[in-house]
């Protein structure tokens, strides 16, 4: 393949999107398998994550190699730009289902067990509030027996972290000037502190879970506001995991001398996907946390 | 070949053709209502329909007149317009006028049939799988209604002749007065339902964990059959609807029944039963509620619905068994019988499944000890 | 040529590994088709089981239990396996050739896009065969009936995350391929309108496949993780994933149905020999159903509830969309008039659709009237308008699209004689099949029930006839495209007389590499 750079770039065949497809259906099958209790699902997801990650650096290097000899052009570029922003909106979407599942809650149904012959047939003693104990909550057995819980207040923890996701989205910024500036430790320094926020608010965040787990008595099983809330911030968290790790792959390939000041798409892409996961998180400090 | 194919399938055809004609009674619409909002619907559906036929006819004349006529093959020269204003806006203006025509009415039948205000009485309606449960609050009874045609009707490969009203037949149907008011509150124990009457004009959805309500107001005295119309598992084809809409005098005598029934139910309680006896009314009790999914000889079916004959926890110490026939298990299909029998019959159908088959304890679980666990 | 030159020292795998490691976009259409083809033959023998059993009153063959999981494995993999990856075959094949893009944006993600499919098939079909059979809650995965199933269900939940993240990656391939990969002179309003129904088909596709995947995700945990979204004891709701699934719901039926305009709007100008009518109205058009369809989804709730305001509203944004659905049917008519017909295959499958369709969209029209739809949801009624708009709307569609670009894929020309046998069998036997399933569904017949009352048994008969002559008559398509890959007239490169969109511009069959360099539009 040459570095034509008026002809776009088509890739020769590969075999890294069958890996990936069969990483998939072993991590689902190990899944699968865990949760209904057969032997060896842990190994099987194991296994999967495995070929994922496997793929995954396969792929990846395959575009950085190409990248870097100077195959793609302008239009190529483009192209990757347009994925990753439609990705983006994608996972918008995702979130968008889960938000929307809250405030169903929060605005209707809640409400709604708590009010009219809903309330006077089925759940006598239920005081619809937000955050919510449940209906549930006199019964002894069967489905719905939880204990109370204290629910999350926004201004710990909560509140340092959206701060430090702040401030990294910053640092990710002024490391992209620094790229833009050629100031090569400029784009080091700045990746780097990205990371450092971004590991003190996974830790935070960790330690958050073990609070509400422990002392809270707030747990998945804690009625409809558990089950957002660890669903919002635990999917939050998986893609600041993931952000996490896109930024050490750039910063290492920022220390080897990757990216151009005029090109420079893999660096773009991980800091989109970093603010996105900022915004959301601007979302969740919102409406689950605050008020 | 071809040919012979096509022969075999038109003669079939024929046939069933033939077989609807001699058969005096098809439907091919809505059946004759006999309540006002069913009686609107009736309309709502008869307008709308003709105005789609309506529109069918123009659409499809233009289409088939342009395939007649300007064909190749009769040597019509193609033109080659490709756009008028006037006529896009013409006929973007027109469906939408014919739009509002039909959402006018509509809106006004809508806002009749959800106004359940000042109702004469008012029945809570549970669903169960595969059964509803009718109580009437207010006079204080409450019952079950059952599918009643007998298993050997529909069962696999049976070849009973079927009853008249084949799978729309129930043990004990709900009864109402004539030309008053019902409100229905509806709500299901496990999965959702939809209570749905034909006749009447009404579907609703039974939601576990809410209650939605709807009305209905029978004009005329008769039986009214329905089916639940939300898959629901699998007997859903099997969980009919009765309604006995009687005149005031015979609706009143009913009620009187059914009250000392009820009170004749929770009176024997106290008394201690003999083995025998409470396998004989343990082993309706089953075959109304348990055979369904732990099928007849209690063999059940694996690996969802678990065999009763030679289980453990049968054979085992009762407790175990009481506390599940009461509550149910969580995340299956076995549900909380408690609340849905007398402390006789949970009684009674503990003491059969525990007697029954190869099952042979010897035990006799009273309801007095029925009771006792309710705490 | 530059690039073509090139492909010739490249190592190219052969046999199997050829199309498992492919970045061609053909290669991959064809894979899609071919995926497809066989997704449809195995949900359609799904269908023969239903129908079979449906003959005549009383348990012939099943238990209720198989019967649901017939149901709705069939809707699930009619939908995910064999529609929609059916479309995405042809936006591969054409769309990089009616733009004059020498292949999509994103080639390697194109295989995987493909590649995931295979694996959420297994995980499908494979359900059938662990304990306690394949899921049984209805395509629609409704809690807590949904949560009440065993290992299929959670089978079924990965399977369409596979599926979601194929369909999204498939979308946002397309979307840049479009946006990105126009060749020179080639503006938004120079695209055939096939293109443009797919642009706007993939935005809506990964608008909503993640939501899909979320409401699913919600179902698993709270199948396994002890959370109460759809559980009113733990304050959730079981209507609240009806919201979420239809909110994606609504949307999908019209992914499987704006495709099949571009198809046919690209069909019907070839064969009247005159140009596409309102092109620019069209393109209107698609866009304004693609919003209109994020607004509407809660009319497959009528009957559960909701306040009464609710249901005016989504009454009237339903009945909304009759406004341009109307306007491309009348230009699809507007087109044929005046114009200079031949009815060759694709042709006739164009045709029937445009009428069958339409029949379709005015039962979906009956049942957007709330009263109305209180008596017929959940009833044949219901079965019968889908099928109408799925069936004879976008597999017809695809059998028309199929027909007319075969002679652009394999370089021969199909069996013109069989082609119409498949067309006409279809016609009649789709018609005897749906047709009196309207009757069964005012007569009061619910879906989804494995048997019924005997007023029922006629019509059920006939439709059951029906359905063994339409699914019968499939075969004969097979045999009509084996026969056609393996030989039969050289096709020319326009084929078609009245053809005049790039595709026709290269030689039949088309190249391994199209536009390398890319055309110039005028
Ligand atoms: C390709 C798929 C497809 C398409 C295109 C449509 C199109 C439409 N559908 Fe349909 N629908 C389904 C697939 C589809 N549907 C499926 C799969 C289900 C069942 C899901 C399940 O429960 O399993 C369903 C169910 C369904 C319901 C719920 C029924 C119920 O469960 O109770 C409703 C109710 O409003 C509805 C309405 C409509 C309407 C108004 C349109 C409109 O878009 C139609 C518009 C078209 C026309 C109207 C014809 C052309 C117009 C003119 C010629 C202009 C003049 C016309 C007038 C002025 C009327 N559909
Ligand atoms: C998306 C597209 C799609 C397509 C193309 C079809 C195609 C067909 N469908 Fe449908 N169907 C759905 C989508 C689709 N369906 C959905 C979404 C549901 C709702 C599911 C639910 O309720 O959850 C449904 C439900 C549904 C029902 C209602 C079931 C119930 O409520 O219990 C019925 C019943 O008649 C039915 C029949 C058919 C038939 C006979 C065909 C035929 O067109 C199929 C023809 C194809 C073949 C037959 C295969 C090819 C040929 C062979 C394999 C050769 C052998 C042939 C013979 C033995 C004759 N379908
Ligand atoms: C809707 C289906 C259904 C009905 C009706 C039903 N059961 Fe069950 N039953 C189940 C299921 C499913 C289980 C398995 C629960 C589990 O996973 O442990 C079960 C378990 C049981 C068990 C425990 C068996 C064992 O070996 O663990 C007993 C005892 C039992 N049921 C008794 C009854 C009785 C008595 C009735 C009638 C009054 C009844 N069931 C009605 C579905 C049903
Ligand atoms: Cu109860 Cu269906
Ligand atoms: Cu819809």
């Amino acid at each position: 393949m040459s570095g034509n750079k008026d002809s776009y770039y088509l890739p020769t065949p590969s075999h890294w999107p069958i890996v990936g497809s069969l990483a998939l259906l072993t991590m689902a099958s190990g899944v699968i398998m865990m949760v209904n209790k057969i032997s060896m699902g842990g190994v099987t997801l194991l296994a999967g994550v495995a070929i994922l990650l496997f793929m995954m650096y396969g792929w990846f290097g395959e575009v950085v190699r190409e990248s870097e000899s100077g195959k793609y052009n302008k239009q190529v570029d483009k192209s990757f730009r347009l994925g990753m922003s439609w990705f983006i909106f994608s996972e918008v979407a995702f979130f968008a289902a889960f938000f929307g599942a809250l405030f169903y809650a929060r605005v209707l149904s809640v409400p709604w067990l708590g009010s009219g012959d809903t309330m006077a047939q089925l759940w006598p003693q239920f005081v619809a509030s937000w955050p919510t104990s449940s209906p549930g909550v006199e019964q002894v057995s069967g489905p719905g027996s939880m204990a109370k819980f204290t629910p999350m207040g926004a201004w710990g923890i909560p509140a340092i972290n959206t701060l430090l996701l702040l401030t990294s989205g910053a640092t990710v910024t002024w490391a992209h000037w620094g790229l833009i500036k050629n100031n090569r430790s400029q784009l080091v320094i700045g990746l780097f502190m990205t990371i450092a926020l971004a590991i003190a608010f996974i830790v935070l965040q960790a330690y958050e879970y073990h609070h509400a787990y422990t002392e809270l008595g707030l747990t998945l099983g804690a009625g409809i506001y558990g089950a957002t809330f660890f669903m919002l911030t635990g999917f939050h968290g998986f893609h600041v995991m993931l952000g996490t790790t896109m930024l050490a792959v750039i910063l290492v390939r920022s220390m080897k001398g990757h990216f151009k000041p005029d090109a420079h798409f893999g660096f773009e892409g991980v800091a989109w996907y970093w603010h996105f996961v900022d915004v959301v998180w601007l979302g969740l400090f919102v409406f689950v946390y605050w008020l | 070949m071809m040919s012979n194919l096509i022969k075999k399938i038109g003669g079939g055809l024929a046939l069933a053709m033939y077989s609807m004609l001699a058969q005096a009674e098809y439907a091919i619409n809505f059946p004759k209502p006999v309540t006002v909002i069913a009686g609107q619907i009736y309309d709502l559906h008869m307008i709308t329909m003709w105005i789609i036929v309506g529109i069918a006819v123009v659409v499809y004349g233009a289409m088939f007149y342009s395939i007649l006529k300007h064909r190749k093959s009769v040597g019509h020269k193609a033109a080659n317009f490709h756009h008028n204003t006037m006529i896009e806006i013409v006929w973007t203006t027109i469906p939408l006028l014919i739009l509002i025509g039909m959402a006018y009415p509509a809106t006004k039948s809508v806002l009749a049939m959800r106004d359940s205000s000042n109702p004469d009485m008012t029945v809570k309606i549970t669903g169960y799988q595969w059964k509803w449960e009718y109580d009437y609050q207010q006079e204080g009874f409450k019952f079950m209604s059952v599918l009643s045609t007998p298993r050997d009707q529909f069962e696999l490969k049976g070849t009973a002749a079927k009853n008249e009203n084949y799978l729309l037949e129930v043990d004990n149907p709900m009864v109402v007065p004539v030309g008053k008011k019902v409100r229905i509150l509806l709500t299901a124990n496990d999965v959702i339902h939809a209570w749905w009457v034909p006749t009447f004009g009404i579907k609703q959805d039974a939601i576990p964990g809410f209650i939605k309500d709807s009305w209905f107001k029978a004009d005329k005295a008769g039986t009214y059959r329905g089916q639940c119309a939300e898959l629901c598992g699998k007997d859903h084809g099997y969980m009919p609807i009765v309604v006995e809409v009687k005149e005031q005098a015979d609706y009143d005598k009913w009620v009187a029944e059914q009250k000392s029934k009820s009170a004749a139910a929770t009176q024997d309680t106290n008394k201690v039963y003999e083995l025998a006896e409470l396998k004989s009314i343990g082993e309706k009790v089953y075959a109304t509620n348990c055979a369904g999914c732990h099928q007849a000889k209690g063999e059940g079916m694996a690996p969802v619905f678990p065999a009763l004959d030679g289980s453990k926890m049968v054979k085992g110490p009762k407790q175990a068994q009481i506390d599940i026939v009461m509550n149910g298990k969580a995340g299956t299909a076995m549900s909380a019988f408690g609340k849905q029998l007398s402390d006789t019959d949970v009684a009674a159908v503990i003491t059969y499944t525990r007697n029954a088959w190869g099952n042979h304890t010897g035990e006799a679980i009273q309801p007095s000890e029925i009771k006792a666990s309710r705490k | 040529m530059e690039a073509v030159h090139d492909h010739g020292h490249e190592h190219h795998p052969s046999g199997i590994m050829r199309w498992v490691t492919t970045t061609n976009h053909k290669d991959i259409g064809t894979l899609y088709l071919f995926f497809s083809l066989i997704m449809f033959f195995f949900a359609g023998s799904l269908a023969m089981g239903i129908r079979a059993e449906l003959f005549q009153p009383g348990l012939q063959f099943m238990q209720p239990n198989t019967f649901n999981q017939l149901t709705t494995m069939h809707g699930l993999i009619m939908v995910f396996g064999a529609i929609m990856p059916a479309f995405v075959g042809f936006a591969n094949w054409q769309v990089p050739l009616m733009i004059g893009a020498p292949d999509m944006a994103l080639p390697r993600l194109n295989n995987w896009s493909f590649w995931l499919l295979p694996m959420a098939a297994i995980l499908l079909v494979g359900s059938f065969f662990v304990p306690g059979g394949a899921a049984a809650g209805g395509w629609t995965m409704y809690p807590p009936l949904f949560i009440q199933g065993g290992l299929s269900g959670d089978m079924t939940i990965f399977a369409v995350h596979i599926l979601g993240i194929s369909s999204i990656l498939g979308s946002i391939n397309i979307i840049t391929t479009i946006m990105n990969m126009r060749a020179p002179g080639m503006t938004y309003m120079k695209m055939p309108l096939f293109v443009w129904t797919w642009f706007i088909t993939a935005f809506l596709l990964v608008a909503v496949m993640p939501v899909l995947a979320g409401a699913v995700t919600m179902l698993l945990t709270d199948r396994h993780f002890d959370t109460h979204f759809f559980n009113a004891a733990g304050g959730g709701d079981p209507v609240m994933f009806q919201h979420i699934f239809w909110f994606f719901g609504h949307p999908e039926v019209y992914i499987m149905i704006l495709p099949a305009f571009g198809i046919v709007s690209s069909i019907i100008p070839t064969f009247a020999r005159k140009p596409l009518f309102g092109y620019a109205s069209m393109v209107y058009a698609t866009a304004s159903i693609a919003i209109l369809s994020f607004i509407v989804w809660a009319h497959h709730m009528y009957s559960v509830g909701m306040p009464t305001a609710a249901q005016l509203y989504f009454m009237y944004a339903t009945m909304l969309i009759a406004v341009p659905t109307g306007v491309k049917v009348f230009n699809w008519i507007a087109t044929m008039w005046e114009g200079s017909m031949t009815f060759e295959t694709p042709m006739l499958f164009a045709i029937a659709f445009v009428a069958l369709f339409t029949i379709g969209g005015f039962t979906g029209i009956v049942l957007a009237v709330v009263p109305v739809d209180i008596q017929l949801q959940d009833t044949y009624y219901v079965v019968a308008h889908f099928h109408y708009v799925l069936v004879s709307g976008s597999l017809f569609a695809i059998f028309a699209g199929a027909y007319y670009w075969l002679p652009k894929w394999t370089g021969h020309m199909y069996n013109e004689t069989l082609g119409k046998w498949h067309f006409w069998l279809s016609m009649i036997g789709f018609n005897i099949l749906f047709f009196p399933q309207h009757f069964l569904g005012l007569a009061g017949m619910p879906r989804r029930i494995p048997d019924y009352a005997l007023q029922f048994a006629d019509f059920n008969m006939i439709s059951s006839i029906g359905g063994f002559m339409f699914g019968a008559t499939q075969l004969l398509f097979v045999i009509v495209v084996i026969k056609c890959v393996r030989g039969g007239t050289k096709a020319t490169a326009q084929v078609w007389e009245g053809a005049d969109t790039l595709e026709w511009t290269i030689p039949s069959p088309a190249p391994y590499h199209t536009f390398a360099t890319p055309p110039v539009i005028k």
